[in-house]
């Protein structure tokens, strides 16, 4: 069952993608969620729902692509991952059911109006947390018995997941507030700008405690960062990551529109990475590499013909209808 | 008491797609609905076809978004509750679901935005596309779905090693025997749920007299529709049924409440099967009957319960009941269909008063249906989850305690309790609304990136906040 070509690392890149792709974009929507409670009068709220009205939808759709292409391409990591994060996973669900049928229930619902826009700000926050706590407990690593989770559910119930989903409702905070400054102006945008200050501090507390912590829990994860010669080819991480603080806090206080969003992004992809290089090659951490875990040759080739052709057209179309809704949202121009 | 995981495991996720597949169901037709209602109006710029349009749009979009929300929780069970099938079929099912995310979840995400919010952003013919391809989209859905369904009721085209699944051939996966079946059946299921609906609206609109043009319109077109489908759906069903006992004989003799196996067997059209007497109480059967719509012969031979081990039954009574009122409301819809022909053919369909009535309480009636027969199916499949090779108690997520799945199972219950009766609510009082033609004067000034609150706000509702 050799195969001609070998397929894993085509589909780890996809994954990474899938997941990256993910975190930018749902990302933000449910950053926008998280920041809603905190905008002052309900004329913004309206616009900063109308903002992601139109494509929150298909963000998430990648949240199913991330699910499916796990079990697809890994489906024994699939299958001990998901039962370890039992409540996780509940919990983001529960969050996301909230959230996606608020924007329409409390345009429909005057006298409920303030019930759904609680359910679309907490559902947006347990679910960013619920996410945190699910990459929380895969860096802590879970307990496994031959192709099993054989942990508790509850084994994510720990101080370090939870500074990791504080850290990411911080993360997607940052995004949303990103996404806010380029979709309003004026005072809306200031108080975006504002926002994204709060949130790029948590940001920073979050990476600050997740990178000193992660080496104590593991030994082997500290010898890579640590070991001569690792200590200085990994030194660029850090460093550009404070670099991207800085240019970040910077772009969040002057006049730049759309810098704080692609940078704060950028900041994603560099913690993104320092994940990676802890974990590499673990799918499973402490059991299972990326090989060990993969699924068999033929799946991944006939999974990957069409993903290979509609993975573009996805990305074409997406963009399109991003086009579609380009601009500032504004609320001074409309029916009433 | 002592909690079971794999039954609680079952109960969830009957829970769960359960409420579920409601949203399918009146989604894949609407969105069909809605683009040829879009192309009549752009073929015909008659307005009547717009302004229903519009109206089936923010209908369309409340249950959309709640079949996503639902939806999403579909493949995270198979993760959460169902990782030692996951374990074993992953090799086989993924490439499934993930097609389903790539062709159909992508498609109706982006094109739905526009076709609800885009009407003036983009040109008349684009926004008619936008409503093709969500259509599209959701038929696509179906195919992937129901492939995957059919191959753990009808499994071909793999290979097991240790307890494992893998792929062989995919054309054998996807198209396992009951594939093309089922397909057929379900979606063709899903437009009769649509059209019913849709004939209960005209029927509300017609009797209260408002919107009568666009009421006369709604219940010709769903009348016409329903005369072909429903008795297509009757053939579809038996062709469905007779693969069945063709591939899953214990499951058609639970249907059938047939515990010896022989010839000529008579057809039970009520009774409670007793499954530890192995007989059914208060039975009433036609002798022979059974055999003649079953092998289409008086005599033919039919394979009974008893001819399974005990360990390998489905539990009878549910299959043995969904599956009747199934067929009696297919019966139901039949008749309700001839006597509205009949109606429209003597002039009097849209004053019949009565009628009209009926047709305004028969609204839910493809929605039972569908739940009895996904029932059907699903209950008749036990106690595997791949047909005879793998079973439910062997899929669970052996980490899983009871009160786990006890604790998750009652917040679905309470968050699915919340969210669907609002949800219907909503729909509830845009019917009562109507289709009002001030919905599209309202959208008229929609400029580049400005999209207004979802849908139209009712106006008492918008009105406070400007």
């Amino acid at each position: 069952m050799t195969p001609a070509l070998d397929l894993i690392p085509i589909w780890t890149a996809i994954l990474a993608l899938g997941v990256f792709f993910y975190v930018a974009l749902d990302g933000f929507d449910l950053g926008v969620g998280i920041l809603y409670q905190f905008v002052p009068d309900r004329e913004g709220r309206n616009l900063v729902m109308n903002s992601i009205a139109p494509i929150w939808d298909g963000n998430e759709t990648w949240l199913v692509l991330g699910g499916l292409g796990l079990l697809a391409a890994f489906p024994l990591a699939f299958s001990i991952i998901i039962p370890a994060v039992y409540f996780p996973i509940l919990f983001m669900l529960l969050g996301l059911i909230f959230r996606g049928v608020a924007f329409e229930f409390r345009y429909r619902d005057a006298e409920h109006r303030g019930f759904w826009d609680h359910a679309f700000c907490y559902g947006s926050a347990v679910a960013t947390f619920a996410q945190g706590l699910v990459l929380g407990a895969f860096i802590q690593g879970f307990r496994v018995e031959g192709r099993h989770f054989a942990g508790s559910s509850f084994d994510w119930a720990t101080p370090f997941c939870l500074v990791v989903g504080l850290a990411l409702v911080c993360g997607y905070g940052l995004l949303g507030a990103g996404w806010l400054i380029i979709k309003t102006e004026g005072a809306l945008q200031d108080w975006a700008r504002r926002w994204g200050r709060r949130c790029l501090v948590g940001v920073v507390l979050g990476i600050l405690i997740v990178s000193l912590w992660t080496p104590l829990i593991d030994p082997r994860i500290a010898s890579r960062w640590f070991s001569w010669p690792n200590i200085a080819l990994l030194a660029p991480v850090p460093i550009i990551t404070a670099a991207l603080v800085g240019y970040e806090w910077k772009s969040l206080s002057d006049r730049s529109e759309h810098a704080p969003y692609i940078v704060a992004l950028v900041l994603f992809a560099m913690a993104y990475l320092g994940i990676a290089i802890s974990l590499w090659p673990m799918i499973v951490p402490g059991h299972f590499t990326l090989q060990q875990a993969a699924a068999s040759p033929s799946t991944q080739a006939f999974l990957l013909i069409g993903t290979l052709f509609l993975l573009p057209v996805i990305l074409m179309y997406t963009g399109w209808s991003y086009w579609v809704f380009r601009g500032k949202v504004r609320a001074d121009i409309g029916y009433h | 008491m002592d909690l079971d995981p794999v039954l609680l495991s079952r109960l969830q996720f009957a829970w769960v797609v359960g409420w579920h597949i409601l949203l399918p169901a009146f989604t894949v037709g609407l969105a069909s609905f809605i683009a040829m209602l879009e192309g009549v109006h752009a073929a015909t710029q008659n307005p009547i076809f717009l302004r229903l349009s519009q109206f089936w749009l923010k209908i369309f979009a409340i249950s959309f978004g709640m079949g996503v929300v639902t939806g999403i929780v579909m493949p995270f069970q198979f993760g959460t509750n169902w990782s030692r099938y996951s374990d074993a079929a992953g090799n086989v099912i993924s490439p499934l679901l993930a097609y389903e995310g790539l062709t159909a979840f992508f498609l109706e995400a982006a094109f739905l935005g526009v076709l609800l919010f885009g009407r003036k952003l983009v040109p008349p013919a684009m926004h008619f596309v936008a409503a093709l391809l969500v259509a599209a989209g959701t038929l696509f859905s179906s195919f992937w779905i129901l492939a995957t369904n059919s191959w753990m009721q009808t499994p071909t085209g793999h290979q097991v090693l240790d307890g494992r699944f893998f792929p062989e051939s995919w054309m054998d996966i996807i198209f396992s025997p009951s594939f093309l079946y089922r397909l057929a059946h379900t979606v063709s299921a899903f437009y009769v749920t649509t059209a019913f609906v849709v004939l209960g609206v005209a029927a509300y609109t017609l009797r209260r007299g408002l919107f009568v043009a666009e009421g006369r319109v709604m219940l010709r077109l769903a009348l016409w529709f329903l005369a072909i489908f429903v008795p297509l759906q009757m053939v579809l069903g038996d062709m469905h049924g007779l693969n069945t006992l063709k591939y899953q004989p214990a499951k058609l003799a639970a249907m059938e409440g047939l515990w010896d196996t022989g010839r000529g067997v008579p057809a039970s059209i009520i009774g409670w099967p007793d499954m530890h007497a192995e007989r059914n109480d208060a039975e009433i059967a036609i002798p022979k009957l059974g055999s003649l719509y079953l092998t289409h012969s008086w005599d033919g031979d039919v394979k009974g319960l008893k001819d399974f081990a005990p360990d390998e039954r489905p539990p009878v009574p549910i299959v043995f009941s969904a599956f009747r009122i199934m067929v009696g409301i297919a019966v139901l819809m039949f008749a309700m269909v001839a006597c509205g022909l009949l109606l429209l053919w003597r002039r009097r369909v849209d004053t019949t008063v009565w009628y009209l009535k009926l047709c305004q309480l028969a609204f839910p009636l493809g929605f039972i249906a569908v739940i009895a027969g996904w029932t059907t199916t699903e209950v008749g499949r036990q106690p595997w989850t791949i047909y005879g090779l793998l079973r439910t108690a062997d899929s669970v997520s052996p980490s899983l305690t009871g009160f786990d799945v006890l604790l998750s199972l009652l917040l679905y219950v309470t968050v699915y309790l919340i969210m669907y009766p609002v949800g219907i609510a909503h729909m509830l009082r845009i019917v009562r609304a109507g289709p009002e033609p001030r919905d599209l004067e309202e959208s008229i000034p929609v400029v580049s990136g400005r999209p207004q609150a979802p849908i139209r706000a009712l106006p008492s509702i918008e009105g406070s906040t400007s």
